[in-house]
C-alpha cells in the first residue's frame, strides 16, 4: 500500500487538522435518482404545460371562464415560443401525451422518495428544520451570508443550511403536492369521483391558475438552484449529485 | 455556412429541443407516452364509482355566455335544409348491434321524459364554460333498441364535415349508461342553438368537450372501433391524436 492511497482515503476525521482535500459522502443513491429523475421530468412538464396554455393563454378564478369571461391574466395569442415547448411547434394533442405520461414519472417518483426518505430518516435528519435553525436571527444570519456568497465550508458544507431546508421542504411537501392536485382537479373525472377537490382549490379555473403559479414557482427555484450550484463551485457540487461523494471545502479560517 | 457563434448559441436549446421533437416523431417513444392513457383511464374508473357523478349547479353559476367550439353551423345542403324546416324532419337512427333499430323524428325524442342538468363544459384547450342542459337519457335509448351483449362501444355519427370527414366520436357503456349522459336538445333553458349543436348533441360530463359531439344523426352500438372510419374512436383521435379517453 503506498501512502497517497492512505492520504486520499475519505475519513471522517473529527480531530484537527483536517485533510487538506477531504472527500465525504453527501447524497444517498434514492436522493441522486430522484434529482435526475425530475430534472427530466419537471422540464418535461413545464415545457409540455406551456405548449398546452398556448391553447388558451387566458386564467381566470373560479368555476368556469372562457373568452368572454374576465382573464387576470392574458398572454395573447400562442405566446410561448418554439424553444419553451415540447414539441416545439404548436401541437395541443402530442403536448398532452407527453404531459400526461410524464405526470405519472413525477407522482410515482414523489411518492417513492418520499417513502425511502421517510424510511432512512433522509426526511428526519437532513431535510427537517430544527426549532435553533428556524430562530429568525438565525435565518437572517444565513440570508446574510448567503448575501455575500460566503457558503458554508468543512463540515456545515456537509449539511444544508436552513435557506435551502426551507425551500427544499417547500419544493417537496408544498409544491410539488400542490402542482398534482391542481392538475387533478382540473380533469372532469377526477371531480366527480373527489369533488372536495376541486372545492378547496375554489374552482376548475382557480386550479388551473394556480397550477400556472405554482409551476411559475417551481421554475423560480430551479434558477435559483442553478445559480447557487455555479456559485457554490458547480463541478464539485453536479459531481456530488452524480457520484454522491462531495470534496468538502476547507474551513475558512485556514484559507 | 452556419456561423461558429450562432451554432453554439442554438446548440444548447437546440440539442434539447430536437431530441424532444425526434422523440415526439418516434412512433415507439411515442406509443410508450400513450401508453400512459389506458393507465390514466384504468385509474381514474378506480378510485371514482361509475355512477359518481358530475357536478351540478345553480342558476346562479350559468356563464353569462357560453361560447362554442369547432364547427359553428354545418355547411352542408342537408343541414341548410333541415335548418330551414326548424328540424321538423330530422331523425335520430339508433343501429348497429341492436335488437330493435330505432328512427325517431326529434319532437318525438323532446316529447320523452328529459333530465336537466347545470354542469361545466371543460374544453381539451383549457377554458371551462358552465351551462343548463335539457335532454333525454342515453341508457332510455340504448334500452328501447335493445342493445346486444356484444356491443361495447356507442359511436355518435354528426352531420358536420372537416373537409371529406365526418366528425364522429365514441364513448364505452360505462359513460353510455351513466345517469347524466344525455342526448341534449335543449340549453338554458331554449332549444339547443345552432352553435351548440342544434338539433342534437351529447352530454358526457366526465369528459372533456370534443367528445360531446353536435349535430348528431345516427347513434350506432359497435363491438369494436377499429372498423369506424380511421379507427380511433372520434375525429379528433383519427386527426390529430387527441386521447380517446379524455377524463383528464
Amino acid at each position: 500500500m503506498d501512502d497517497a492511497a492512505v492520504e486520499q482515503e475519505p475519513v471522517e476525521e473529527i480531530a484537527p487538522p483536517p485533510p487538506p482535500r477531504r472527500i465525504a459522502y453527501r447524497h444517498r443513491l434514492p436522493t441522486r435518482v430522484w434529482h435526475w429523475l425530475n430534472a427530466i421530468t419537471v422540464f418535461v412538464m413545464i415545457m409540455s404545460g406551456l405548449m398546452i396554455l398556448n391553447a388558451h393563454p387566458r386564467l381566470y378564478w373560479g368555476q368556469y371562464g372562457a373568452n368572454f369571461d374576465h382573464a387576470w391574466l392574458n398572454f395573447g395569442q400562442r405566446p410561448f415560443p418554439g424553444w419553451a415547448t415540447i414539441p416545439s411547434g404548436y401541437n395541443l394533442a402530442a403536448a398532452r401525451i407527453w404531459h400526461f405520461a410524464f405526470a405519472w414519472v413525477l407522482v410515482i417518483g414523489l411518492l417513492a422518495f418520499l417513502a425511502t426518505s421517510l424510511w432512512n430518516r433522509h426526511v428526519q435528519r437532513d431535510l427537517a428544520p430544527t426549532p435553533d435553525e428556524l430562530a429568525p436571527s438565525h435565518v437572517w444570519q444565513d440570508i446574510k451570508e448567503h448575501a455575500r456568497l460566503h457558503f458554508p465550508t468543512g463540515d456545515a458544507a456537509l449539511r444544508y443550511n436552513i435557506l435551502q431546508k426551507i425551500s427544499y421542504v417547500a419544493v417537496i411537501f408544498v409544491l410539488l403536492p400542490l402542482m398534482i392536485l391542481t392538475g387533478l382537479a382540473m380533469s372532469p373525472s377526477i371531480d366527480a369521483a373527489w369533488p372536495w377537490l376541486v372545492d378547496v382549490t375554489g374552482g376548475r379555473q382557480s386550479a388551473r391558475s394556480i397550477h400556472f403559479i405554482i409551476a411559475a414557482a417551481i421554475l423560480a427555484f430551479i434558477i435559483v438552484h442553478l445559480v447557487m450550484v455555479v456559485l457554490a463551485g458547480p463541478i464539485n457540487e453536479i459531481w456530488s449529485m452524480i457520484g454522491g461523494r462531495f470534496r468538502v471545502p476547507p474551513e475558512r479560517s485556514e484559507v | 455556412m452556419i456561423s461558429r457563434r450562432r451554432f453554439v448559441a442554438t446548440g444548447a436549446s437546440g440539442l434539447l429541443l430536437g431530441g424532444c421533437d425526434k422523440l415526439d416523431r418516434n412512433p415507439e417513444f411515442k406509443g410508450l407516452l400513450r401508453s400512459a392513457e389506458g393507465l390514466t383511464m384504468r385509474s381514474q374508473r378506480l378510485i371514482g364509482d361509475r355512477n359518481d357523478l358530475a357536478r351540478e349547479f345553480s342558476e346562479a353559476d350559468l356563464s353569462p355566455i357560453f361560447r362554442s367550439n369547432g364547427t359553428s353551423k354545418p355547411d352542408t345542403p342537408d343541414y341548410a335544409r333541415h335548418l330551414s324546416e326548424n328540424f321538423a324532419n330530422w331523425r335520430i337512427i339508433v343501429d348497429g348491434l341492436v335488437a330493435r333499430p330505432l328512427s325517431i323524428p326529434i319532437q318525438m325524442l323532446r316529447s320523452l321524459p328529459h333530465r336537466t342538468q347545470i354542469t361545466r363544459h371543460d374544453c381539451v384547450e383549457g377554458w371551462s364554460a358552465i351551462g343548463k342542459w335539457h335532454g333525454v337519457q342515453l341508457s332510455r335509448l340504448l334500452d328501447a333498441a335493445g342493445l346486444s351483449t356484444r356491443a361495447k362501444y356507442i359511436v355518435f355519427h354528426c352531420v358536420d364535415r372537416f373537409g371529406t370527414w365526418p366528425y364522429y366520436e365514441s364513448i364505452d357503456l360505462i359513460d353510455a349508461f351513466h345517469p347524466q349522459t344525455i342526448l341534449a336538445w335543449g340549453m338554458n333553458g331554449h332549444l339547443l342553438p345552432v352553435p351548440n349543436g342544434a338539433p342534437l348533441r351529447l352530454r358526457v360530463e366526465r369528459q372533456l368537450g370534443y367528445k360531446h359531439a353536435k349535430y348528431i344523426q345516427r347513434i350506432q352500438a359497435v363491438e369494436s372501433l377499429s372498423e369506424v372510419y380511421r379507427g380511433k374512436g372520434g375525429y379528433w383521435e383519427d386527426s390529430t391524436d387527441y386521447q380517446w379517453y379524455a377524463g383528464i
